[in-house]
């Protein structure tokens, strides 16, 4: 416990992404350079991994058996001539690296493709949906990540206590029940209703649709309190386990001894100075969990019909329509990568500790 | 500093080279030999004297003991041809009663059965799966954390990208693009949910290698095989097991969760599947709780077990991470 104020210790609490070793002394010598350097080698790192992306879905549904053509038809009896045109239709019969080049170059304008079910670009169906899904998810990760934190600190506090086994063991539980299932339970109690109890709210979707201005936000908000009462639920366990355990690191340290000895109350002890050294490996996850904004939530959409991206990758995946969900892939992926990329870059300015 | 058992025994006295003639101190064979046996016996007793302090960790080795009793019992328990639909004993959809205590499903199959039933595919599922990467994530974080280099640095890159990559889209869309079937999910689950077993692995490797009992074994004239098998897999092998034994609670969910997608194999009764059944047979709208409660509790269940086994290990073999109890 006596490392506490090491660098690699806070670091390692967290198995954050793209690092060197912290325990690593050449290593973090070799982070002291200037931050202009630091940001140009993660900008790198994150360039790379996407193209690795780019690469991995466009191989990810060529090279697997399966041909995407029959995937198409969806076991409709088709003549071989209309296979040949649907191939042609859909640039299958290229050769495979003029079919990868062909996709890397539209991927990097912008252009997805075109789906097979909706026959619309697969963009556009993306940038229709987002919107929905950026409010739902991210809604959530918010009330869940300060609710982990505040609970967490909490826990670490007191830890070994009733109140720390009572906030832990239930967070546990919730961590093991399936969104999916909680949100069809949630669904059953408080929208259908048993027995005596009235539903009071709307079994799925985004709105009722006739209301405008103030009435309408509201109406949003009562669709959204189910799916993110969800979502919350599933998901505060990680932030919270996180910062129990970061801030019990920093629990043992001697300037923790100073600060009481200066006479601080306990809870000025925790706010000033145990909670912002505490709180770094969690920024990481919330960053994690921001990533998650974007494709996290594929089940609670489909459960409640939330009209997002989670609902439209389910859609995809029932018929399979490959571009559709190859997009939405790189759009998952991709917003992972950015986020971690983030998370990266700010690390450095929160924690002066971590080598600039 | 992260284990708390000495480092493993260190002369190989099974191999037959001069070296290590000499690394067992001259000793016969044999000897050595049961000697290495009564130091792991020893760390055994040790380990569960430790862990069974941990009432959550009981508590969910006790669960983990009835669900698998269950699994393994279900031929006898609810009959082998609980699965059938042409001879399913029941009408559609009943609520539970003496007859059927948790009800029936669409084509008239007891619910308790099919739960009991399913079971064995949670547990396969979760066990090989977890095997499966925990097998692929060692092998990395030995390899990446023994030879170093530009190598271990290119292998270090690609679990990193892995590790960016949203695992359940990557195991969806696995499943969505291989046929549907339970290997198809155990490979779904397993290549996807390696990369924190190999950063793990390669630091504890990174860890153990630093120590100077390895620069002896290489002194002896040791090669790489012999180091990573005999010296440091052993002392990764604790870590491991903490490792799977979490890894197996998320693959019982992941595996719930594509069986509820439909990318599962359905002619295979799962908990997920049945959950997929309920909402088709429309249990939400009409309010079937009793339908759609059991297996999700289930999953619940097992999950837990798994995950609170994993933690008591994890804090037995690494005190400093230990402060919860």
């Amino acid at each position: 416990m006596s490392t506490a104020s090491t660098p690699g210790v806070v670091r390692d609490a967290v198995d954050g992404p793209a690092r060197t070793g912290p325990s690593d002394p050449a290593a973090r010598a070799g982070t002291r350079t200037a931050y202009p350097l630091h940001v140009a080698g993660k900008l790198g790192g994150a360039a790379v991994s996407l193209l690795a992306v780019l690469v991995t879905s466009f191989f990810l549904f060529r090279i697997v058996p399966g041909d995407p053509v029959r995937a198409m038809t969806h076991g409709a009896p088709t003549s071989a001539e209309q296979l040949a045109t649907l191939r042609r239709q859909f640039g299958l019969d290229l050769p495979l690296w003029q079919q990868f080049t062909d996709y890397c170059a539209k991927a990097l304008t912008g252009d997805l493709g075109t789906s097979y079910q909706f026959h619309a670009p697969v963009g556009e169906l993306i940038a229709a949906k987002l919107p929905a899904t950026l409010l739902l998810t991210g809604v959530a990760v918010v009330i869940y990540s300060a609710l982990g934190l505040w609970l967490g600190t909490r826990s670490a506090w007191h830890h070994g206590g009733l109140g720390d086994r009572l906030n832990t063991g239930v967070a546990l539980t919730l961590w093991s029940v399936p969104s999916f299932w909680l949100g069809l339970l949630l669904i059953i109690v408080l929208s259908v209703g048993i027995g005596p109890v009235p539903g009071v709210f709307p079994t799925g979707g985004m709105e009722s649709g006739g209301t405008a201005g103030f009435a309408r936000v509201l109406d949003v908000a009562h669709h959204m309190v189910l799916p993110v009462a969800t979502l919350v639920a599933v998901g505060y366990a990680q932030t919270l386990l996180v910062m129990r355990s970061s801030l019990l690191d920093e629990m043992g340290g001697d300037y923790l001894t100073t600060a009481r000895a200066k006479g601080l109350r306990d809870d000025l002890v925790r706010r000033r100075h145990a909670v912002p050294n505490a709180l770094l490996p969690t920024v990481t996850m919330v960053f994690i969990n921001l990533g998650h904004v974007a494709g996290g939530s594929i089940l609670v959409e489909t459960v409640f019909s939330w009209p997002g991206l989670g609902g439209l990758f389910y859609q995809g995946l029932s018929v399979p329509d490959l571009p559709l969900v190859q997009g939405l892939f790189l759009v998952f992926a991709g917003a992972m990568i950015v986020m971690n990329l983030l998370a990266d870059l700010l690390y450095p300015l929160l924690d002066p500790r971590v080598g600039r | 500093m992260t284990s708390a058992k000495p480092p493993a025994p260190s002369p190989a006295p099974e191999e037959p080279s001069a070296p290590d003639a000499v690394a067992a101190g001259g000793a016969p064979s044999p000897s050595a030999s049961s000697f290495a046996w009564a130091r792991r016996r020893a760390s055994v007793v040790r380990f569960w004297q430790h862990y069974r302090t941990h009432r959550a960790g009981l508590f969910g080795l006790a669960g983990l003991a009835l669900v698998a009793l269950a699994a393994l019992a279900a031929p006898l328990l609810v009959g082998g041809d609980v699965q059938s639909v042409t001879r399913a004993p029941g009408r559609a959809l009943e609520a539970p009663s003496g007859r059927f205590p948790l009800g029936t499903d669409q084509f008239g199959r007891p619910l308790l059965g099919l739960l009991v039933w399913g079971a064995r595919i949670s547990l396969t599922v979760g066990l090989l799966a977890a095997a499966l990467s925990v097998a692929i994530g060692t092998l990395v974080g030995v390899l990446a954390g023994h030879y170093g280099g530009w190598a271990a640095t290119v292998i270090m890159r690609i679990t990193d990208w892995f590790l960016v990559m949203p695992t359940l889209v990557l195991a969806i869309v696995l499943a969505t693009v291989m046929s549907r079937s339970v290997w198809t999910v155990i490979v779904a689950i397993g290549v996807t949910s390696w990369p924190t077993t190999a950063r793990l692995v390669r630091a504890q490797t990174i860890a153990v290698e630093s120590r100077p009992y390895i620069e002896r074994a290489r002194a002896l004239g040791g090669g790489h095989g012999h180091i990573m098998s005999r010296h440091v897999l052993p002392n990764v092998m604790p870590l491991v097991l903490a490792q799977t034994t979490l890894g197996i609670s998320s693959a019982i969910l992941t595996e719930a969760t594509l069986a509820f997608l439909g990318l599962g194999d359905p002619t295979i009764v799962s908990w997920g599947g049945m959950l997929q059944d309920a909402r088709e047979a429309g249990a939400v709208s009409s309010g079937h709780w009793w339908y759609l409660a059991p297996p999700g509790l289930a999953i619940a269940f097992v999950a837990l077990a798994f995950t609170l086994c994993g933690r008591a290990i994890e804090t037995v073999l690494n005190p400093k991470l230990g402060v919860p109890r």
